[in-house]
């Protein structure tokens, strides 16, 4: 089964909950998808690191052969070509790879060249394996790193996908891969606004899914009141604890740290499992 | 002379559009005869490099400067590659601006932001 963690903003807790649910689950897979800002690797610390670079293909003009015809620039969606001064000008960190103009080209003047845009690593903390994938600064697209790191999730039975933030289209790729969905919540009404446009997201993909609400406090809470009325399951509920937050802030798994936060997690890794397999 | 500018309506009383690349109109003007033309930016509301495609357009009409408050370093390297000539302008007046570039009162467009893009 894999699960996927996901908050419509960061900082609410995202990594805190995939980590620690993985951390519990002991033989397990955690997935850090947040290419732009990996932390999990913060937490668990692996080791016997290995480190894959991930390339994708940009188009290269051949301007011997290149007529002019412009049948590239015009079909180029994301506008990463252009006709100046009687030549085809590709803007590389802007090209999303889609490889749309080399096939187009009537003269056959355009080629692929690999271009390196981040990597994958792999390693082990305990008995869990720990995937992260990181982007290079400047590349317009995570996607081709996230299918990468996706790719790596069928030998374990339990995995743990850490999503990145927000409900943009690098969301959707992780959120497809996923049996089940936990949207990590704040109970204000801030973290409302963002639950919903993840609620949204999972909706759409047909996932099923339930909401862990962080750092609570009361039941009378804007969080708790959304669920109601969206029918959706309060799967979990992290207390606001002082301890918790510095063991977190001081990039310490919790549940590796105090029994009682192992109960908290194995208590939601059991709701979710059932679940999963309801 | 050709004059392009980024607007926000087809007028020439409407105001200078304070972004290059996402302004929904460009006006072109001649200089010579007085004349002036605007034409939609279809890549307005686009993912992508919207700069890069709207300075495609500049270039493509065979404007000889741009008036704009900013540019983008993508759209900048288009209009540099065709020799378009780039300056600031002074206020969102359309008619003020041209003027003032006649006048030979306007500036170079030196703060050329990064262009930064993800989708
Ligand atoms: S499609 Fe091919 S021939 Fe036509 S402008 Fe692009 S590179 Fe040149
Ligand atoms: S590969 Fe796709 S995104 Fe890249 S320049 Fe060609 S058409 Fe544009």
């Amino acid at each position: 089964m894999k699960i996927a963690v996901l908050s419509g903003k960061g900082g609410t807790g995202k990594t805190f909950v995939s980590v620690n649910l993985a951390a519990v689950a002991g033989d397990a897979m955690y997935v850090d998808c947040d290419v732009e800002e990996p932390n999990g690797h913060l937490f668990f610390k692996p080791g016997a690191v290995k480190t894959r670079q991930v390339a994708v293909e940009i188009p290269l003009v051949d301007s011997e052969r290149c007529t002019g015809c412009r049948v590239c620039v015009d079909f180029c969606n994301y506008h990463a070509l252009a006709w100046v001064g009687g030549g085809v000008k590709i803007f590389d960190e802007i090209c999303h790879s889609c490889g749309g103009c080399i096939i187009l080209c009537p003269e056959k003047a355009l080629t692929g060249k690999e271009k390196v845009i981040g990597q994958v690593q792999r390693g082990k903390s305990e008995a869990v394996t720990v995937l992260s994938g990181m982007l290079n600064p400047g590349i317009p697209s995570g996607v081709p790193i996230i299918k990468e790191l996706l790719k790596g999730t069928e030998e374990k039975e339990r995995v743990f996908i850490d999503c990145p933030p927000g409900s943009a289209c690098i969301v959707m790729e992780t959120v497809a891969a996923a049996d089940y969905c936990i949207l990590v919540t704040e109970p204000t009404v801030f973290g409302v606004h963002n639950l919903n446009m993840v609620w949204e997201l999972v909706t759409l993909l047909g996932k099923p899914c339930g909401v862990v609400i962080n750092k609570f406090v009361e039941t009378e809470n804007p969080a708790e009141k959304y669920c109601a009325e969206k029918e959706i399951d309060v799967i979990g509920r992290i207390p606001f604890d002082a301890e918790l937050g510095l063991l977190n802030s001081n990039a310490l798994i919790a549940v590796r740290e105090k029994a009682k936060y192992g109960r908290l997690f194995g208590d939601l890794l059991a709701r979710i499992t059932g679940e999963v397999w309801l | 002379m050709k004059i392009a500018i980024p607007v926000n309506a087809k007028s020439m009383e409407s105001a200078i559009c304070q972004s290059f690349g996402r302004a929904p109109y460009y006006l072109f003007y001649d200089g010579e005869e007085g004349t002036s033309e605007f034409k939609e930016n279809s890549a307005c509301a686009s993912q992508g490099g919207a700069g890069i495609k709207a300075a495609q357009l500049i270039v493509d009409e065979k404007a000889d400067v741009l008036l704009t408050p900013r540019c983008g370093e993508n759209a900048a390297q288009v209009l540099r590659g065709a020799g378009v000539k780039m300056y600031k302008t002074m206020n969102d007046s359309i008619r003020e601006n041209i003027q003032a570039f006649k006048e030979g009162k306007l500036s170079e467009l030196r703060d050329i932001h990064p262009g930064h893009h993800r989708g």
